[in-house]
């Protein structure tokens, strides 16, 4: 499949040289979210150091405020949210952590917030690169779960994101994530739409029956017991269920109204058409994958890459059919998972899980590369493919974890 | 905001109920509850959304007011009412405030004055929540009232010692024993009090005994009225966790006021005044002993002598010693010179 580019800037689009969080907060000011809660942690804050300076400045009118915790920083939003507020949140590492109780309960009181996770390692010890274990914490909550690559995907998804999850038949957080420093601080050139444009494209937030007021007196989330919460857990499994349908949906739209913005919305494809080797992984680490898979072409290696996108829904059809025809696969993980099946990261089991029932099961080798922000280089993607190759000879899976760019 | 005083700051102008016989008949807090007979948190409830009317939305904190009192399919609230997590009664508070206040200053939402309450007990708010609501307490431009019910355990999860149970109480964490006759040592603190003196600009700060039905409402309607972030400290009589006849909450919840344990107050704008038979005390009434309350309830049983007179003693820095008697518990100037000259 191709590769995705932006198309040229429409005329009535502004370009802007911004990082990844001023374009999150572009795409909130054109949103007109109506309640925002800050804490200050790194990387993501600088989304909220954007988010202040607009409202200082008169480009959005939000509540906005300053948190005591990330606990109150989710649960303000939370509860805005329910009187029809459309709210923005986020943090990052030990903060998201901080956070937990809330970030459990958003899902099933149905809450559609926007977060913007800055991915970072977790204490200890202290480290401000970016894992991506924090923002994987909720991956089995409900919470729909984004990786994005670039400021314009950052603008982009918060716009696709509200609306999807907005939208009454999903009613589900959702959780932007963007790596630490590599994508919250670095800045690109990124197109930002007119207001009556995004107007075409994202309703307003409409609570509907479930909205918390006197004119609709109802009672949420009553002591249930064991009496309802299993059907409340289904309620929340269709939810996440009818999301792809939902997102489809987006992408198509964003896409008519906007003129850019990939057809695929699942996963983005780089030189997987003949590829012999597909390398996946989520976030910048497409960066230095792209570079190493342009310089193996030179010497005739077929590597390409999957970058996952849409981690929750997980993508598990297509990606099986993008990934069948290859000849091995090889998982880069940015995060690690303890004691997990072959001692693999997160998304390499998830991978293994999608695949058990695919007609054909090409080797799959899993790597962990690049913790608390380690630079990936062109020699770890070289070394990943290299294996991979060697797995596609023999067409057998090694069930070792590999580590990168270790000191051993 | 800049516009701080715009009419999305407006309140309900709820004027006191002169007498009982005034008070409105329309409930709002039905029936649908299971707490215990004699629960006084529940007449609590009934009472505060009484007074607060039918434009208000109601937060609850998990306890018992959630578990024993709110069950689905059978919720005894008339007003909206939403579950909030056990540390977050402030943040209910003002996420909710927030969000109607940002929905009708941009006109997405009709603009009236809707009263916001969010309920919590004494673990949920004194232990748990007390950062949270500290900070809604600084975020003046948003109308909001805080009630915690002070039933002095942790009663949902079976009675369990918090930082607002009485000094030497037995709960299932503080079992008197053969070896520690009082596992719990602390003295409750004064919550009241610590929120009125360390939040400048909370304009109403009140403690309340359903006992004082009319005065309860009142002080609600006042918190209501008067506009920002309000908090109102209720003490509430357990008949399960204070062990003793369920038809002796009223008289129990009376003993605490004469015996000066608990005093009622208001705090408004920074000035102090007391209420009822507080104010009595205050006037020079003598106080009941505190064992005349301490004895009526199991809880207290294994306490001695001693443990009666260590209590009272501590009862009585209260009252002889602190700045502002029951109330701020800084000694007075004359008093700390003394303490210092014995020295
Ligand atoms: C974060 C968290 N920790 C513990 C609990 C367990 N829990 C449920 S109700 C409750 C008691 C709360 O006590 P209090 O706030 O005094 O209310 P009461 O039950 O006395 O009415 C506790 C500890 C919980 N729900 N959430
Ligand atoms: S334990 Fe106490 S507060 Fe809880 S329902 Fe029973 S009487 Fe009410
Ligand atoms: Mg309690």
């Amino acid at each position: 499949m191709a590769v995705t580019t932006a198309a040229p800037a429409a005329s009535d689009e502004k370009e802007l040289l911004i990082s990844g969080s001023e374009a999150v907060a572009e795409a909130l000011a054109l949103a007109d979210i109506d309640v925002v809660t800050a804490y200050p942690i790194r990387p993501y804050d600088t989304v909220m150091q954007a988010i202040a300076k607009k409202i200082a400045n008169g480009q959005l009118v939000a509540e906005y405020i300053v948190a005591e915790g990330e606990h109150s920083q989710f649960e303000i939003v939370k509860h805005a949210s329910t009187v029809g507020a459309r709210v923005f949140c986020g943090s990052s590492g030990v903060g998201w952590a901080y956070a937990m109780e809330c970030l459990v309960v958003t899902p099933p009181l149905r809450v559609p917030m926007l977060a913007l996770v800055g991915n970072r390692a977790l204490d200890d010890p202290g480290a401000f690169g970016v894992e991506h274990n924090d923002a994987l914490f909720v991956r089995d909550l409900g919470w729909m779960l984004c990786w994005i690559d670039s400021s314009q995907e950052a603008l982009d998804t918060t716009l696709i994101g509200y609306r999807v999850a907005e939208d009454r038949r999903v009613f589900l957080p959702l959780a932007l994530s963007a790596d630490g420093a590599f994508l919250t601080h670095s800045q690109a050139l990124t197109l930002v739409p007119p207001r009556e444009k995004v107007d075409r494209f994202l309703p307003r937030y409409d609570r509907g029956d479930l909205l918390l007021h006197p004119d609709n007196p109802i009672t949420v989330a009553p002591q249930a017991n064991e009496d309802w919460v299993i059907e409340i857990r289904r309620q929340n499994d269709e939810a996440m269920k009818r999301a792809y349908g939902v997102i489809e949906e987006a992408y198509a739209d964003f896409r008519r109204v906007f003129g850019r913005g990939p057809e695929n919305p699942w996963f983005e494809e780089y030189m997987t058409d003949d590829a012999e080797v597909i390398l996946v992984g989520m976030g910048t680490i497409s960066l230095p994958i792209k570079v190493g898979i342009r310089n193996m072409r030179a010497r005739g290696k077929k590597v390409g890459l999957v970058r996952l996108r849409w981690f929750r829904p997980f993508p598990t059809e297509r990606l099986v059919a993008a990934l069948s025809g290859a000849r091995a696969i090889g998982v880069i993980d940015r995060d690690y998972s303890f004691g997990s099946p072959f001692a693999s990261g997160v998304v390499a089991n998830e991978v293994r899980a999608a695949m058990y029932n695919a007609e054909r099961r090409p080797p799959l080798l899993s790597f962990i590369s690049g913790l608390g922000g380690r630079e990936v280089t062109l020699e770890d993607v070289d070394k990943a493919a290299d294996m991979c190759f060697a797995a596609a000879a023999s067409g057998k899976s090694d069930t070792k974890t590999h580590w990168l760019g270790v000191r051993e | 905001m800049a516009d701080a005083t715009t009419f999305t700051n407006a309140t309900q102008i709820l004027e006191p109920f002169r007498g009982i016989k005034r008070v409105t008949i329309e409930e709002y807090f039905t029936s649908g509850h299971r707490t215990c007979q004699g629960c006084e948190s529940a007449l609590v409830m009934k009472l505060m959304v009484k007074a607060a009317g039918p434009r208000t939305i109601v937060l609850g904190s998990t306890g018992c007011m959630y578990v024993a009192n709110t069950t689905y399919y059978t919720t005894p609230w008339v007003v909206p009412w939403m579950h909030t997590q056990l540390g977050s009664s402030g943040s209910a508070a003002l996420g909710t405030a927030a969000g109607l206040k940002s929905l009708m200053r941009k006109g997405k939402m009709k603009a009236e004055p809707i009263n916001v309450i969010a309920f919590c007990g004494d673990g949920g708010g004194a232990d748990m929540g007390i950062g949270a609501i500290s900070a809604t307490l600084t975020h003046k431009e948003y109308n909001s009232l805080i009630l915690l019910y002070d039933n002095e355990s942790y009663a949902n999860t079976d009675i369990q010692l918090s930082g607002l149970t009485p000094y030497g109480a037995h709960t299932t964490f503080s079992p008197p024993g053969k070896v520690h006759r009082l596992i719990h040592r602390r003295w409750k603190k004064n919550m009241a009090g610590m929120m009125a003196a360390g939040h400048p600009e909370c304009r109403y700060v009140a403690t309340v005994c359903a006992s004082y039905a009319v005065e309860m409402m009142n002080k609600v309607r006042r918190a209501l009225t008067i506009g920002g972030p309000t908090f109102i400290h209720s003490l509430d009589p357990c008949p399960k966790g204070w062990d003793y006849d369920p038809m002796l909450s009223h008289e129990m919840g009376e003993l605490a006021i004469e015996t000066g344990l608990f005093p009622l107050y208001e705090v408004e704008d920074g000035v102090v005044k007391y209420y009822g038979k507080t104010k009595a005390l205050v006037d020079g009434r003598p106080r009941k002993p505190v064992r005349e309350y301490l004895l009526k309830q199991g809880r207290f049983a294994h306490f001695t002598e001693e443990d009666l007179a260590h209590f009272q003693s501590k009862v009585d820095e209260m009252w002889q010693q602190w700045e502002i008697p029951a109330v701020v518990p800084f000694r007075r100037v004359d008093a700390t010179k003394a303490a210092l000259d014995v020295k």
